[in-house]
């Protein structure tokens, strides 16, 4: 135990009596804490906190026990709850201590409460009416303390309850209750946005309250509310600049400074909201150019706090709208920071270079050699921090000496999180810049091994990706295939043990498809390294299936070797592999069959997914005619299921749909059946025939469990093989080689320096013009992908190819058939380039339009129930004027035209390029259209568009790539999102990639803001459907909304305005009562259940997505606000 | 704010508020890895360091640690300053603070923090006003026992 404990323990008792009141002890805590000082070992401790925990838990459970020594006894279960000992039995009492007690007691039991018991806790609800008691109380100190109580733990579900308590006091007469009323609000908006939707103009007057406290705690929520939605607080910016204008020039109450700098929490909240405002919006961030300048200027003493504003400050100029004068000044403050020998500026200086580094990349020139000495300091954290910073700067010509030092700090490093984080980015960088196939395919096996299985899955996926998709030559991508496979035999001739998983997995795909490709290698040697590994006891299984796929696609003549393997494995334990001897083996044997499922060198376009299973309908007609039941949707199938029994089976009623999946899943369980079906279905002529063909298989998988399963087992037929791992050296020997830098020495350590700084920062900053908003150089990466005009068919389709080779995987891809769905695959060629003269337009549109009308048409109006709104207010709150003109919409495709879609809005625009975009509402998927127009009388070139978006899905993309763009043309892409989970604001960010001379590529990023309601689509049921799903519903919200009162009608008025504002279907009106269905894009369903109640509507939303309902409620609120 | 924990050289836990809802075991682990990975740090080391997706920034006063977890965006050394304002509230309240002040009542040590920060925010950053509201709860307190004064005090901190 601690020695100074023990020392001062002697002097304690003076200690004790020297503090009165304040610090007034109880004699058992005393006694408590000084026993286990005195104490030897955690086993004397564990036995005496035992003892100390059953005599609480007589006193607590005996009625003689006075409130006030229930309070000392609280705080000797806090004491023993710190030390790691379980007092769940004194909890409850804890919350009585709260309700019961007096004042004292009361702050002890609250305290009690907030400590023991999560957000979550189910005895919480039992603090409600206390709460709401002390919320009411005459007692200051009471009220204090319940909302530092409700500020720190209260339940989501009992918010409303306590709501408008809170609400009212933000304007109470203290000012302590008001600051803590604002930061219970603020919490109440972290936990359940929706519920404090209506008070925001009370939080506008928190914000010019008289007090500070009061001003500052308020920032806390704008600074969340501006986060999420920075357009709809633009007007405020004045109000801030005022405010931090107010703070810098000394007008707040002495007390509020911090080592003489005025209100430097305060200053730093108000900085973070102003670059959130300024960001990409030239005008707002003109009216705080000054203010921040200020700030840069006063922060000039040497202290930490100075610093921290500093560095807020400094991220504040390079966010926002770039001015000349404010970069330069913000850049040598930098300089204070990385050049300071304290260590933590020295890191924030890092952390700000890496971030503006992303603007300028020429401001880590100046700074080259701290880098350097920072890249080899011993501390891990600065170490770290300058990798990030490296990995911003990389470029073409430094990346090998970057990658380099990225992986050997892999190496050394054991921190999980630290390696995911970074071999993730050194797989990056390595696509992106990779100078030469060997140092590519080297680095890959690095990030692999050193990566192991504790790599994303998407780093191997995109790593196949790019090997099978290739780019625009063929000789190139085989020349990179080629040296794959050579690198792979070279590793799996070395000792293989140590070998992750996923490496290995990686390894067994490309030479299972590309190891013909090596005409010297013979095939059996190839064959003979994979089926050793089939031996090592440390391959998964998983692998195993791999390695299994990788063979039944390598062979052609070789078949002895092949059939004594399938033989071996026909007898294994795993079913899978099982059923893989088994397909193995009639695949070998039937090289037609072979040829067939799995052609050489197949386009990976030319896969196509059927995705309305057409090529089964031979076999439905003919089973219908042999007396099967006809398919019926699981929603019908779940509707007569409650029909037939008399008992509500609501907690069942998700269990049927699953299980039906998993037994579709059964019933494919070979991956390779999979890619017959949809390598078949494009070809509509052939498909009855080919389904035909496809039961063949089907037998022959059933034969599994035939007899062929007893057939005795022969001997493998793998030999073990001893082959010298000296195999590996030629490889590492050429690395060594490779390495730029040279070990330095301590005499010549400074110029091994300069060299390092050389090679590491070569290529940033040469001769191009200064670009603030993008990098101002980006190189085309080595490894351009191919465009992909059809995300959904090709990545199904690769998927699918990987399925080959993983059943496992091929699992999750039959979601992935869902979304194939659309009816947009269209060759990647027929961009359509619209020329801008509106003449030609229309004609183009109108006679593309003829053909495509009447099923358009037909579809739309039966998907939406004929009473669709078509054209939508635009919901994006952009700030850019919809000055683009709307004569946009002219260009969408002949197709998508008579779709319901928003406003066109500007994204960007630069001298040579502007970007609008426009939202299509469709019934599965939004569309968002982009119009890449060219401004200039000459021809772009190499157009390409990036769009990212971590909360959705794209399911397809179109036009995204282009060669060349005429002058004063404009062009269209368009991706399909799909929004599995609901979010309240979604941000896009992109990157339009152009050349407006050859070899000189030019980024153009833009950025926006797409709302669930974009994804809400009307659900068309009948009331008596309604009323069936409704049982079958699980979460539920209730809310009372605003009614709208202007016209005759307050309900219709009302509900017309929702469906007016979000795509929803109002299902009937009766009386005072009206229900409404909607529906999450072509998922879960949200039923809303509206009643007027007063001068509200109460309204009542269900769903079978826990978080939708609250969403919809959401936006219903702001759309009734904004009415 | 994600949390904030005060720890003996010894490894002990001293105080420990959890501002975002995390389980039992989840807490015990957290305070276990970090303890330790905090300790074995060099005196000259930064005081900050990137742990799982958080950054945790940690300051030694003494024979105790300050150590709390904040999100990446967050501010690092406004941090530290917020853990040495803590300090400095702590030696005002118990004058010239040692670690035993913090053991002995280390219930008035979450007293103060939860004047100074809700919710894993800051509420209170004058020093001054942050004491009152302290004193003001505990003179309430003595009241109780002074009962002739009970009346006249309490009509005067309720104005």
């Amino acid at each position: 135990m601690s020695d100074v404990v023990e020392k001062t323990l002697t002097a304690l008792p003076g200690l004790f009596e020297s503090q009165t009141g304040a610090a007034k002890i109880t004699n058992r805590l005393r006694q408590l804490i000084k026993s286990i000082t005195e104490l030897t070992s955690k086993h004397e401790e564990e036995n005496l906190i035992k003892r100390e925990l059953s005599a609480i838990k007589e006193q607590v459970s005996s009625p003689n026990t006075t409130m006030k020594q229930m309070r000392e006894i609280m705080v000797r279960a806090m004491y023993c709850e710190m030390l790691g000992y379980d007092a769940s039995f004194t909890y409850i009492h804890a919350i009585k201590l709260a309700q019961q007690g007096g004042v004292l007691e009361k702050r002890v039991g609250y305290l009690a409460v907030s400590l023991f018991l999560n957000e979550g806790h189910e005895l919480l609800l039992l603090l409600v009416n206390t709460v709401l008691k002390d919320l009411q109380s005459t007692n200051l100190i009471e009220v204090c303390m319940a909302l530092t109580v409700v500020a720190q733990v209260f339940p989501k579900d009992m918010i409303p309850a306590v709501l408008p308590l809170v609400e009212d006091k933000l304007s109470h007469p203290k000012e302590i209750i008001r600051r803590k009323a604002v930061l219970a609000l603020y919490k109440f908006y972290l936990i359940a946005p929706n519920q404090v939707q209506h008070i925001h103009a009370k939080f506008c007057k928190a914000l010019s309250d008289k007090d500070p406290g009061v001003m500052a705690s308020s920032l806390h929520i704008y600074l969340q509310l501006i986060r999420e939605s920075p357009d709809s607080y633009k007007d405020l910016t004045g109000s801030f600049v005022t405010i931090l204008k107010q703070v810098l020039g000394g007008k707040l109450p002495v007390d509020f400074n911090y080592h003489s700098v005025p209100a430097p929490w305060l200053q730093i909240q108000l900085l973070r909201i102003l670059s959130l405002l300024g960001k990409e919006d030239q005008s707002t961030s003109e009216l705080m150019y000054e203010v921040l300048d200020e700030s840069l200027r006063r922060a000039e003493m040497n202290h930490n706090i100075t610093y921290a504003i500093l560095y807020e400050c400094v991220k504040a100029v390079y966010t926002i709208h770039p001015k000349a004068e404010l970069l330069e000044k913000a850049a040598r403050c930098i300089g204070n920071f990385v050049l300071s020998p304290k260590i933590n500026l020295k890191y924030l200086g890092l952390k700000a270079l890496t971030y503006v580094v992303q603007h300028d990349a020429k401001l880590a020139l100046q700074h080259q050699m701290t880098i350097i000495e920072c890249l080899d300091h011993s501390d891990f954290t600065i170490k770290r921090e300058t990798l990030e910073l490296l990995f911003r700067i990389t470029n073409a010509q430094n990346v090998t000496v970057i990658v380099e030092k990225m992986l050997d700090f892999l190496r050394s490093c054991n921190d999980e999180h630290t390696i995911i984080h970074l071999i993730g980015k050194v797989a990056e960088l390595a696509e992106k810049f990779a100078p030469d196939n060997s140092w590519f395919i080297q680095t890959m096996n690095d990030v692999f091994s050193i990566g192991g299985d504790l790599l994303q899955q998407d780093v191997p996926n995109n790593f196949l990706r790019l090997l099978a998709e290739g780019s625009e030559s063929k000789e190139e991508d085989d020349q990179l295939r080629l040296y794959a496979v050579e690198s792979y035999l070279t590793v799996l001739k070395g000792h293989t043990s140590h070998l992750p998983q996923c490496f290995l997995q990686v390894m067994s795909w490309v030479l299972g498809e590309y190891a013909h490709l090596q005409e010297s290698v013979d095939r059996r040697e190839v064959i003979r390294l994979l089926t050793q590994l089939l031996d090592q006891r440390s391959v998964s299984s998983e692998t195993r299936v791999w390695i299994l796929s990788a063979l039944t696609k390598i062979p052609e003549g070789q078949t002895d070797l092949i059939l004594d393997l399938a033989e071996s494995l026909s007898s294994s334990q795993d079913t899978v592999l099982r059923q893989q001897a088994q397909e193995l083996r009639h695949l070998s044997q039937d090289s037609q069959l072979r040829e067939w499922v799995l052609p050489r060198g197949a386009p990976w376009d030319g896969i196509e997914v059927d995705s309305s299973l057409s090529f089964l309908d031979g076999f439905v007609s003919e089973a219908l005619a042999a007396g099967a039941a006809p398919y019926k949707p699981p929603h019908q199938r779940q509707e007569e299921l409650c029909e037939d029994r008399a008992l509500n089976l609501e907690p069942y009623s998700f269990s049927l749909p699953v299980s039906l999946s998993s037994c579709s899943i059964t019933d494919r369980q070979s991956p390779t059946l999979l890619s017959v079906s949809s390598g078949l279905s494009g070809n509509s002529a052939e498909l009855s025939q080919k389904a035909g063909s496809s039961t063949l298989i089907l037998e022959g998988v059933k034969r599994v469990w035939g007899k062929d399963g007893y057939l005795p087992q022969k001997e493998a037929t793998a030999p073990p093989v001893d082959e010298p791992s000296a195999a590996v050296q030629p490889a590492s020997q050429q690395e060594a080689a490779e390495r730029i830098e040279p070990r330095p020495e301590p005499s010549t350590q400074n110029q091994d320096k300069q060299q390092l700084a050389s090679s590491l920062f070569v290529g940033l900053g040469v001769g191009s013009s200064v670009s603030l908003l993008g990098k101002s150089e980006a190189p085309p990466p080595r490894f351009r992908k191919k465009p992909r005009p059809h995300e959904s068919s090709s990545s199904s389709g690769t998927s699918k190819r990987s399925s080959d080779s993983s059943s496992h995987s091929s699992r999750n891809t039959t979601d992935s058939f869902l979304y194939g769905s659309f009816p947009e695959e269209e060759p990647a060629t027929s961009i359509s380039t619209f020329d801008h003269t509106p003449k030609s337009t229309t004609a183009n549109g109108l006679s593309q339009n003829k053909d495509t009308k009447e099923d358009r048409h037909a579809n739309t109006s039966q998907i939406l129930g004929g009473d669709m709104v078509i054209v939508r207010p635009s919901t994006i709150q952009d700030k850019h004027p919809p000055s683009v003109s709307s004569d946009l919409t002219a260009l969408l495709p002949a197709d998508l035209k008579d779709l319901p879609h928003s406003d066109v809005i500007s994204l960007t625009s630069d001298p040579s390029l502007s970007l609008s975009s426009c939202r299509l509402f469709r019934d599965e998927a939004l569309l968002l259209v982009i119009f890449i127009s060219n401004c200039t009388e000459t021809v772009i070139k190499d157009v390409a568009v990036q769009l990212t978006c971590e909360e959705l899905k794209t399911a397809s993309l179109r036009g995204n790539v282009m060669d060349c763009l005429e002058a004063r043309s404009t062009s269209v892409c368009h991706y399909a999102l799909l929004m599995d989970d609901p979010h309240t604001n979604v941000s896009l960010t992109g990157t339009v990639s152009y050349q407006t001379q050859p070899g000189h590529t030019n980024t153009l990023p833009f950025s926006g803001t797409l709302s669930t309601a974009d994804f809400i689509r009307p659900l068309v049921v009948t009331t008596e459907e309604y009323g069936k799903l409704w049982l079958s519903l699980s979460h539920d919200v209730k809310q009372n909304l605003k009614l709208l009162t202007d016209a005759g009608d307050p309900l219709r008025t009302t509900l017309n305005a929702l469906k007016d504002a979000l795509q929803l279907h109002v299902v009937d009106i009766i009386g005072s009562e009206g229900i409404v269905a909607c529906r999450l894009l072509s998922g879960a369903p949200c039923l809303l259940h509206c009643r007027v109640n007063g001068a509200a509507l109460a309204m009542w939303l269900r769903s079978p997505h826990p978080a939708l309902p609250d969403f919809i409620l959401y936006h219903c609120q702001r759309a009734l606000a904004h009415h | 704010m994600q949390f904030m924990l005060l720890f003996s050289r010894q490894g002990k836990l001293r105080l420990q508020k959890w501002y975002v809802p995390l389980s039992d075991k989840e807490k015990k682990k957290i305070t276990r890895e970090l303890v330790q990975t905090v300790l074995a740090r060099k005196p000259k080391m930064c005081s900050f360091l990137e742990w799982r997706d958080l950054k945790i920034v940690y300051k030694r006063y003494a024979s105790l640690y300050f150590c709390c977890a904040i999100e990446d965006q967050d501010n690092e050394l406004i941090t530290l300053e917020i853990i040495h304002r803590y300090v400095e509230l702590l030696d005002k309240y118990f004058g010239s603070v040692c670690e035993l002040d913090i053991i002995f009542n280390f219930e008035k040590a979450y007293f103060i923090l939860d004047e100074f920060l809700l919710g894993g925010e800051a509420q209170e950053t004058s020093k001054k006003n942050v004491l009152k509201a302290i004193e003001q709860a505990d003179l309430l307190q003595e009241v109780r026992h002074m009962c002739f004064l009970k009346i006249c005090r309490i009509s005067v901190l309720t104005q």
